[in-house]
């Protein structure tokens, strides 16, 4: 349908419902959990170089 | 645990700054939640462990992401043969109907965009979205600059094809539309955290 031509109008929206999809999924709040895994990785790391 | 001579500046500290967009990226390739978690937290293991690697001033983010692809794709070899359980994996395999009043829901295009092969997938969301320019896409995934633009292509092409779009179809996400068509679809979008 599209032919070989540069990047079509469709092919933008097709960029920006796909920023929109990142763009949600990059809003949602991070987790605790990871928080806390940067927390004990350096921890767990200054308690070895003791 | 309480150490008192913490590093000033530790630039693995910023990693926290890439969570978000590490969290995206890793939905992307996985399609479910709690996988895309659970590859997030080994990628974070993997950058802190190998961070010496990491070269300070270079782009963190691509390096971050280069971690999470290949923890991505040794972990799927290894997986090969159980079942994976994804998001709209059932979705995905109904034939995508377009909305005969030319809008497109996010539903939709989340449905059609899972049918893409995961380098596609992978290719057009680092170019597509998260902004990275084809160098840096390439750099991230290890493979040529021609190799993401033919992969980003054929991506685009594959959507087209999915969603039966034409030009004279406007590509749009309503809201509402979104809204109505995951409520009472087959998507469990949404999972405790």
């Amino acid at each position: 349908m599209v032919g070989e031509t540069g990047k079509s109008s469709l092919e933008e929206q097709i960029d920006e419902n796909l920023r929109k999809v990142f763009q949600k999924d990059t809003e949602e709040p991070v987790p605790d959990r990871f928080v806390d895994l940067l927390k004990q990785l350096k921890e767990r790391e200054q308690a070895n170089d003791k | 645990m309480t150490n008192s001579s913490t590093a000033a500046a530790d630039s693995r500290d910023e990693i926290l700054e890439h969570l978000p967009s590490m969290r995206a990226f890793a939905m992307s390739l996985t399609r479910n939640r709690a996988s895309a978690d659970d590859l997030v937290h080994d990628s974070i293991v993997k950058a802190w462990k190998n961070f010496d690697k990491f070269q300070n001033g270079t782009n963190l983010r691509a390096w971050l992401f280069t971690i999470l692809r290949n923890t991505f794709y040794s972990q799927r070899r290894k997986a090969k043969h159980e079942v994976a359980d994804v998001d709209g994996a059932m979705a995905a395999t109904l034939a995508v109907k377009p909305h005969h009043d030319g809008r497109l829901a996010l539903a939709d295009f989340e449905k059609a965009f899972a049918e893409l092969t995961d380098e596609q997938r992978e290719a057009l969301v680092l170019v597509g979205a998260s902004g990275m320019s084809y160098e840096e896409a390439a750099e991230t995934c290890g493979v040529k600059v021609g190799t993401v633009k033919s992969r980003v292509n054929r991506a685009r092409a594959r959507l087209i094809e999915l969603m039966s779009l034409s030009e004279d179809e406007p590509l749009e996400l309503t809201d509402q539309a979104t809204v109505a068509v995951v409520s009472d679809s087959i998507l469990p979008r949404k999972t405790a955290v």
